[in-house]
């Protein structure tokens, strides 16, 4: 089904006021351990009162093309699933957390429910059944979250791509994170 | 000024990584030592084939098997997910070290249970074989192995070196923790674990002819081992802003000292001192600068660990609430 | 660390699930990678209306195995339009909180000290009703008063006003947006209301006085805001502090706390002074215009700017930018606007300068909303009430306030404050009051005073450890409620329905006020059998369909014209019939008829004190939420936000713990953590309303920050409505390491009785 796709997440940090909206939005669909989350707000201020500056966005695993993750486990537990989005097989995850410490950007934890790796799944059982957004992105209340496949030129991610300025956290990290955050 | 807030607070990453605890430092360090007793012995073996009275060729290669076996309950026991450890042998990753490391480990067993036992005194082989007798296949494994003790020794050292490098590439593939990532940690690791094995033969009733050899090796790990730690520290700060920060955590940060005095004075200096000094004035090495090589292999490895957690591409902007 | 109890509870959960896990693993598919789902998806979805604060949105409950496990936006509510903000995303946490109240609780030991023993309902409720009725017959049913908030309160509303009593009052009024309202009825004729008319998401320039949209989670509001955005809309915003919202601006200003009138007349002064109001809108529908531009003349830029910090040229800079957006430019009324006391004229002032960009009944500017036409029930009448609402001081009355003052049915409770009578019962639904009515020490004093209280809460709040009486209440997500049929821009019905029935032996709101109803002789006003036949009844007798609204969780009605261009009716309900910037009401009862900016009203912190400010978290409402562990795991405790500079002089490290102190001594009983930031001016500090709970059984939130109503031990009453101007308060830091043990850890405090000597009284301070 979502063969020769590119998932992808864009965010609109214009938009995005950090209310976490879509951190519980996502512990209720995806039933994340108690005191975990899979997603989180960032926010950077800078300069000096009164002239300031805010950036605020929601930050969760970005399905790196290359992500170390799948690379450093040893069972093939962290795997690249549809569309390029990389998934833990919760029935081959021993717990040994290399992938945790091989995430340039900690966006991996273990739930203590099963000793198993669990992170942002770009809500792919939703996706994949033809719910066509994720859970974070579906509650929005500013619509700041945008979910799509960058393979194909007409959809709102690419669209939002190719017409905003946008950026990824450390790219020096060489991951190729797919998820862009719109100034 | 920038201020960073962030909603995230997970357990074991926030506000510091936390993946790995006690157990990975352990394991890490038995695994070292189980390298370089491996190493060693396959060493000696080939030097000395003839010579079946060494002490460090009689029982010590046991230590092999029970050394990895507890270095592997230690890293079963870091597990979150234990059951599943059977996992590992399903498949071969080759890009991770872990994998690399699973199958590793299966090699060693073979490798130096063989060699042992044909290192071991004849006496001890044929009570065993009385004992076993009922077990097939013993008699002519046994016959197997005896006639191959020079190819046993190359294994130990081939698979020893494996081990031993494979202890230090663990952490230094981890891109994403700029204090281990860089390629002297497999060669540094390796060092170090015979550096630590010879140190664990060392606290051996050995014969002075082999305390000579093992506390002459052992001056030149060090050296190499402290030669290794200064191109590491200079291949960091010579990388990325993420690597020279993360040298932080060793040069000013919260593990400097512990750094400073447990490896490198303690684990380092002083039994390099001492043995220079028992050499020179022609004593034989004694149990305790092999106890503080010991205490600094175990500290390096820890501190590493930890260390290495400390750090991240990110900075250590995690958890600030509000 | 702060996750240990959660850890802890996982922990429990680690050793047989870790084992289940093992055992369950899937060892047949070697290398295959199925998806995994959660498998949160309901059995049935249920639609109703969220509680989690009062702004009502539509949502949609999925029920899996007679579990609540998820509540999403329902799409087809005009309020949520399918979205929520995250304390109706997690409104599992107050269903599921473990401290719930369970079953009827009666007080054993003296008032305040938590202690009860569980009765049935049958015994509350007789002894409810028989302390209503005693008090009724000896004192008359103006002795009775009723605190409430929330929707379910309009059970109890219909309880006390058939027994003919006046006192009900809720805290949204004049501890919130009474000011507001008055201000904007006393203009136009009508108030904003709730949901407002605001037609943000049509503007093309907003400017926000402190509503620091973005922190304050009204969905539909924080929707517009982003689309405002989107839009590109330019985005003025004055505060203290650099809000969520003031990141999104064009401009900020960090004006002087308490001086935002200056700089509204100050805009005002620019606008008429450079002829760039809406001169047709004026002449066509403004009374009093003359008069405002004289009065307005003095009040220039430059005049502003010593006061409220503001450059000159960025005044005029805002002042033509809203100009030349207008009539889509919207100057946001607020919400809670009970900042300094002279609120009412604040208000007035918005609404006025509204009124000189031609933005009321324009796009971009107020939308006209409308009703769905709904009959009520029919009722045999309410009996007029034997008394007036006690809340007015006979002396020096409230002459514009229209609801009753909260604070003033406390003044009304305590013997010698007012000449006559006094109150002798209440009952309080969804209210929290010593939490949030200024001056806890005097809602402890009015406590004290009462033959008896009664309350209905869902958790033990403190309010709770005080009462006689605890009746628990069935969550929203297990009961039905009154019909919503608001004015809006899209006229609609909505239905709250039960989703899973009540734990516990919690009862609904309707069935605890129509049993008591029973019980106190008013059967009459209770002839349903329940909610469900009492909506059926009203919604067929307009002829709508039950089943329909049941199934889609709203009806929706026909909008009509939003804007005058649209045909929407100019009609002003005004003593002049006209939008009146000069106000003859205002002056007849003695009051600056246009807002007059008075420079001793606004007071400067003493050395080292600072002015409190406080405000909202995106996840929580009030203290309503901060015991939800869901929501709390995102923010599980309020900070002390300092600016930079003022850390540096007191040498705070971020994260520091501290108590604030305030201008009457009175100590936070709770700490909280420095917030060192530049984000906030250095003649004030900041902190989030709802933490700091002292009720112990609270578990999880019990000790958590610091309460700031503690800090609010003096208000200013604004002298046209009754609002409590609470921003008047300046607090000092206390290290946590330099207080004695003593104090924290005390949770009944402030207001536990052996205490009574310690706790400043300023009862008489405030006026
Ligand atoms: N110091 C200070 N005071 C303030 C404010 C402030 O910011 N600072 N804000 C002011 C404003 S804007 C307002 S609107 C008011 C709000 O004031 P309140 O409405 O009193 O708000 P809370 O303090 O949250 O109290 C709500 C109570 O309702 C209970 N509750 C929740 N859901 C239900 C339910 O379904 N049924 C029943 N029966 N009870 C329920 C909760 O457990 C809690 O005890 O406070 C005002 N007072
Ligand atoms: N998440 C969440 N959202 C809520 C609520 C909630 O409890 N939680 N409650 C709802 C309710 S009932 C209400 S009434 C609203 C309240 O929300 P708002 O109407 O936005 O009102 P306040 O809470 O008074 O606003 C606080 C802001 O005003 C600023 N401020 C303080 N003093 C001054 C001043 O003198 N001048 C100016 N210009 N700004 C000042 C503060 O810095 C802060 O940013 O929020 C609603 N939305
Ligand atoms: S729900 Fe939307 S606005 Fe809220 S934090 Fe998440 S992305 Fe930002
Ligand atoms: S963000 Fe981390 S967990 Fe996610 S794909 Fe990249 S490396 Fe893996
Ligand atoms: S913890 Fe699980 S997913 Fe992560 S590397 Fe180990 S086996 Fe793979
Ligand atoms: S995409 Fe799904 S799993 Fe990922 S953060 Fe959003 S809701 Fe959670
Ligand atoms: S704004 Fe949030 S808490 Fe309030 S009713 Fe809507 S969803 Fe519920
Ligand atoms: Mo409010």
């Amino acid at each position: 089904m979502s063969d020769n796709k590119r998932y992808a997440m864009v965010i609109d940090t214009k938009t995005c006021v950090g209310c976490a909206a879509c951190v519980i939005g996502c512990k209720t669909e995806n039933g994340v351990a108690e005191g975990f989350a899979r997603d989180w707000i960032f926010t950077h201020t800078s300069g000096t009162f009164p002239d300031l500056q805010m950036t605020i966005r929601t930050e969760r695993c970005n399905h790196c093309v290359d992500a170390p993750c799948v690379t450093s486990c040893p069972t093939g537990a962290s795997h690249y699933g549809p569309g390029g989005t990389v998934q833990v097989n919760r029935d081959k995850c021993t717990g040994c957390k290399a992938c945790i410490a091989s995430c340039p950007y900690d966006a991996r934890f273990v739930d203590p429910r099963t000793g198993t790796v669990d992170k942002c799944t770009y809500c792919m059982h939703r996706i994949e059944n033809g719910i066509p957004t994720t859970a974070c992105q579906e509650v929005c209340p500013t619509e700041s979250i945008f979910f799509g496949d960058l393979n194909d030129p007409k959809s709102k991610v690419s669209e939002l791509l190719d017409t905003r300025e946008s950026y990824t956290l450390l790219p020096d990290a060489g991951t190729k994170p797919m998820h862009y955050f719109l100034r | 000024m920038d201020e960073f807030t962030s909603t995230r607070s997970n357990h074991l990453i926030d506000p510091v990584l936390h993946a790995w605890g006690t157990e990975v430092p352990i394991y890490l360090f038995l695994g070292g030592m189980v390298a370089g007793i491996m190493l060693l012995s396959g060493l000696m073996a080939l030097r000395r084939t003839d010579d079946r009275t060494s002490h460090a060729l009689s029982l010590l290669p046991w230590a092999s098997p029970f050394l990895i076996s507890l270095g592997m309950m230690f890293l079963w026991l870091d597990l979150e997910n234990g059951f599943n450890a059977i996992r590992f042998y399903f498949v071969f990753q080759p890009g991770s070290p872990m994998s690399w490391g699973s199958w590793i480990l299966l090699g060693i067993y073979p490798a130096s249970i063989l060699l042992a036992w044909t290192l071991s005194p004849a006496a001890f082989r044929e009570t065993w074989l009385r004992r076993l007798s009922s077990v097939p296949a013993l008699e002519s494994i046994s016959k197997w192995a005896m006639e191959r003790t020079p190819f046993l020794a190359m294994a130990n050292i081939v698979m020893g070196a494996a081990l031993g490098i494979y202890t230090g590439v663990l952490l230094g593939t981890m891109a994403a923790r700029p204090l281990w990532n860089s390629a002297i940690l497999g060669p540094l690791f390796l060092v170090s674990g015979v550096s630590t094995g010879a140190a664990f033969m060392l606290l051996y009733r050995l014969n002075d002819k082999e305390r000579v050899f093992l506390g002459r090796l052992d001056m030149g790990l060090i050296t190499t081992e402290l030669l290794l730690l200064a191109l590491w520290m200079i291949g960091l700060s010579t990388a990325g802003a993420a690597s020279r920060g993360a040298l932080g955590a060793i040069l000013g940060g919260p593990y400097t000292a512990a750094f400073w005095t447990l490896v490198v004075a303690l684990g380092l200096l002083t039994p390099l001192i001492g043995e220079w000094i028992e050499l020179k004035h022609g004593a034989i090495p004694g149990r305790l600068p092999a106890i503080l090589v010991l205490v600094g292999g175990l500290s390096l490895r820890w501190i590493l660990v930890y260390a290495g957690q400390f750090t991240s591409w990110a900075g250590n902007v995690t958890a600030a609430l509000h | 660390m702060k996750r240990r109890e959660f850890i802890k509870l996982g922990a429990y959960g680690v050793a047989g699930t870790t084992l289940l896990g093992g055992v369950t693993t899937d060892w047949f598919s070697l290398y295959g990678n199925p998806l995994f789902n959660p498998l949160t998806d309901g059995d049935k979805v249920v639609p109703s209306f969220c509680e989690l604060c009062f702004w009502k949105c539509g949502i949609l409950a999925h029920v899996k195995d007679g579990r609540v496990t998820k509540i999403k936006g329902n799409p087809k509510d005009p309020l949520s339009r399918g979205r929520l903000c995250p304390r109706g995303t997690g409104g599992t946490g107050l269903l599921y909180d473990p401290d719930r109240l369970k079953t009827p609780l009666k007080r054993v030991e003296r008032r305040g000290s938590q202690e009860f023993e569980e009765i049935s309902w049958d015994t509350a409720l007789n002894e409810v009703a028989g302390n209503f009725e005693r008090i009724k017959a000896e004192y008359g049913a103006g002795a009775l008063a009723l605190f409430l908030h929330g929707y379910g309160g309009n059970w109890m509303r219909h309880l006390f006003k058939a027994y003919g009593c006046p006192n009900i009052a809720a805290p949204s009024y004049a501890q919130c947006r009474g000011p507001r309202d008055v201000a904007f009825d006393l203009t136009y004729g009508s108030g904003v209301g709730s949901p407002e008319n605001t037609d943000m998401r049509n503007s093309r320039c907003l400017v926000l006085i402190g509503s620091h949209l973005g922190e304050n989670m009204h969905n539909t509001q924080v929707q517009d805001f982003a689309e405002a955005i989107r839009n590109g809309a330019d985005i003025i915003v004055a505060d203290p502090r650099f809000s969520v919202a003031a990141s999104k601006a064009t401009h900020w200003l960090p004006v002087k706390p308490g001086t935002d009138l200056a700089l509204l007349l100050a805009w005002m002064n620019v606008i008429i002074g450079e002829k760039r109001y809406d001169r047709e809108y004026i002449d066509n529908y403004a009374y009093g215009f003359e008069q405002l531009e004289a009065h307005v003349a003095p009040y220039t830029p430059e005049w502003a700017y010593p006061r409220t910090g503001i450059e000159p040229d960025l005044i005029r800079r805002t002042a033509r930018l809203m100009a030349s957006a207008r009539p889509a430019t919207l100057v946001h009324p607020g919400r809670h606007v009970t900042w300094y006391g002279n609120d009412t004229q604040r208000s007035r002032a918005i609404a006025i300068l509204n009124a000189l960009l031609g933005s009321w009944g324009r796009k971009g500017g107020f939308f006209m909303p409308s009703e769905i036409e709904l009959p009520a029930y029919e009722y045999p009448g309410y009996v007029e009430a034997d008394s007036n609402a006690a809340d007015q001081p006979e002396a020096s009355p409230y002459p514009l306030a229209d609801q009753v003052l909260a604070q003033g049915l406390c003044e009304a409770t305590i013997p010698g404050v007012r000449e006559a009578e006094h109150i002798k019962a209440w009952m309080v639904y969804g209210s929290n009051l010593p939490t949030s009515i200024p001056n806890p020490e005097q809602t402890r004093k009015a406590i004290q005073e009462l033959e008896f209280l009664v309350t209905v809460d869902v958790l033990p709040a403190e309010i709770v450890g005080w009462s006689d009486i605890v009746l628990p209440e069935a969550t929203y997500l297990e009961r039905c409620d009154e019909l919503y049929t608001p004015y809006y821009r899209q006229p609609y019905i909505a239905v709250r329905q039960e989703v899973v029935p009540p734990m516990y032996d919690s009862k609904p709101g309707w069935w605890i006020a129509r049993e008591l109803g029973m019980r106190i002789g008013l059967p009459e006003f209770f002839p349903w059998k329940d909610s469900i036949e009492y909506a059926k009844t009203r919604l067929e007798s307009g002829g709508y369909d039950c089943d329909a609204l049941q199934r889609d969780g709203v009806i929706l009605g026909e909008p009509g014209p939003l804007y005058y261009e649209e045909g929407a009716a100019p009609e002003f309900y005004t003593e002049s019939g006209k939008i009146e910037l000069y106000s003859n009401a205002l002056a007849s009862h003695g009051f600056d008829a246009m807002p007059t900016y008075h420079d001793d009203e606004i007071e400067e912190p003493p050395q080292g004190y600072y002015r409190l400010l406080f405000g909202r978290a995106p996840v929580h409402t009030f203290g309503r939420t901060t015991n939800n562990r869901l929501l709390s795991e995102v923010y599980d405790s309020n900070a002390v936000w300092v600016n930079t500079d003022v850390a540096k002089r007191w040498g705070f490290e971020d994260g520091e713990l501290i108590h604030l102190q305030n201008q009457d001594g009175i100590l936070s009983t709770f700490s909280a953590p420095v917030k060192v930031t530049s984000r906030i001016r250095p003649d004030a500090v900041y902190i989030v309303h709802g933490y700091g709970h002292k009720s112990k059984k609270l578990r999880f939130a019990h000790g958590r920050g610091i309460d700031d109503n503690e800090m609010v031990s003096r208000y200013k009453v604004d002298p046209i409505m009754g609002g409590t101007g609470m921003n008047v308060n300046f607090v000092t830091f206390v290290r946590a390491a330099d207080v004695p043990t003593a104090a924290p850890g005390s949770p009944e405090r402030l207001g536990s009785p052996e205490n009574t000597e310690n706790a400043a009284s300023t009862v008489e301070a405030h006026a």
